[in-house]
């Protein structure tokens, strides 16, 4: 891998050119600091830790294959989440179409009105509130229970903070449809979790009945 | 200044839009207004931006270990 001085880190353009030319090193330097924004991206749709790891894998094979065609339109890890998704939207299909629906038949009903179930007050989290078990637990239970496609926007969005047009870019869909579904998933997510009057947190509509009382 | 009213239905529709600046200064000062008058949407509202920040710092998933060696193991045997 060449610099342009001694002490100076590489920049991605120049990480590029070196892998292009077949310097693997220089391809895992562009990759490492993208590696849990990928595995983030794989998780969001399959939800499996084993799976998200075989399709980050396959995802990054393919870029290093690809590389000599990325022309620079966006950010290499944009570029890099986008094959990712991709990838494992392709295992989705291969190794679960049993268990899921299909992603192309995901269309419905997205323009429709979102009706909260309800309007119960939720004032401001208290940071330590995040520590707790009981409200992490509750979180990874409600983002379970939202259909694929309003989580992979809510992940990419909140968790990874790409900027909707990166976000329409990467899922291959319009600005629109992007910010549609992050309201679904925000609002559903909001519904899922709003603590109840006792203080619990609830996320599945069993508890919901039972925590509120409105 | 007055501001033109906008009903519950339309606050919602854009309430994600509005936490994330998306929508015109026109727009966002009726729904201020809304806000300050309806606390069903204010209640939404805050709802949603508690969302967006347990969300943001609340979740992640944990790299499973060997991941970064593996990787490079598949990049160098490529």
């Amino acid at each position: 891998m060449s610099s342009t001085g001694a002490n100076l880190v590489p920049t991605e353009t120049e990480l590029i050119q070196c892998a292009c030319q077949g310097d693997k090193e220089a391809f895992y330097c562009l990759v490492q600091p993208c590696e849990r924004g990928v595995f983030t991206a794989a998780m969001s749709i399959l939800n499996n830790a084993h799976d998200a790891e075989e399709a980050a894998q396959e995802a990054v094979l393919k870029a290093l294959t690809a590389l000599p065609r990325f022309r620079g339109e966006c950010k290499f890890s944009t570029w890099l989440i986008q094959i990712t998704i991709n990838e494992a939207r392709l295992k989705l299909r291969k190794d679960r179409r049993h268990l899921y629906e299909s992603l192309d038949e995901q269309r419905t009903d997205e323009e429709g009105q979102y009706f909260p179930r309800d309007f119960a007050d939720w004032r401001e989290i208290p940071s330590e509130q995040l520590q707790r078990t009981e409200l992490r637990d509750a979180l990874k239970r409600a983002l379970d229970s939202l259909p694929p496609k309003y989580r992979e926007v809510l992940i990419l969005r909140d968790v990874q903070h790409l900027s909707i047009q990166e976000t329409a870019q990467v899922l291959g869909v319009t600005e629109g449809s992007v910010k549609t579904r992050l309201l679904r998933a925000r609002l559903q997510m909001r519904d899922a979790l709003t603590p109840g009057i006792d203080g619990s947190w609830s996320s599945g509509k069993q508890e919901f009945e039972k925590v509120r009382p409105w | 200044m007055s501001v033109i009213e906008i009903s519950c239905l339309e606050v919602w529709r854009e309430i994600s839009n509005y936490l994330d600046g998306e929508i015109d200064a026109a727009l966002s000062a009726r729904m201020e207004a809304h806000f300050k008058a309806c606390a069903h949407c204010k209640a939404v509202l805050d709802g949603a931006r508690n969302v967006v920040k347990l969300v943001g710092d609340g979740v992640e998933y944990q790299v499973p270990e060997g991941f970064s060696k593996r990787l490079y193991s598949k990049i160098k045997g490529k």
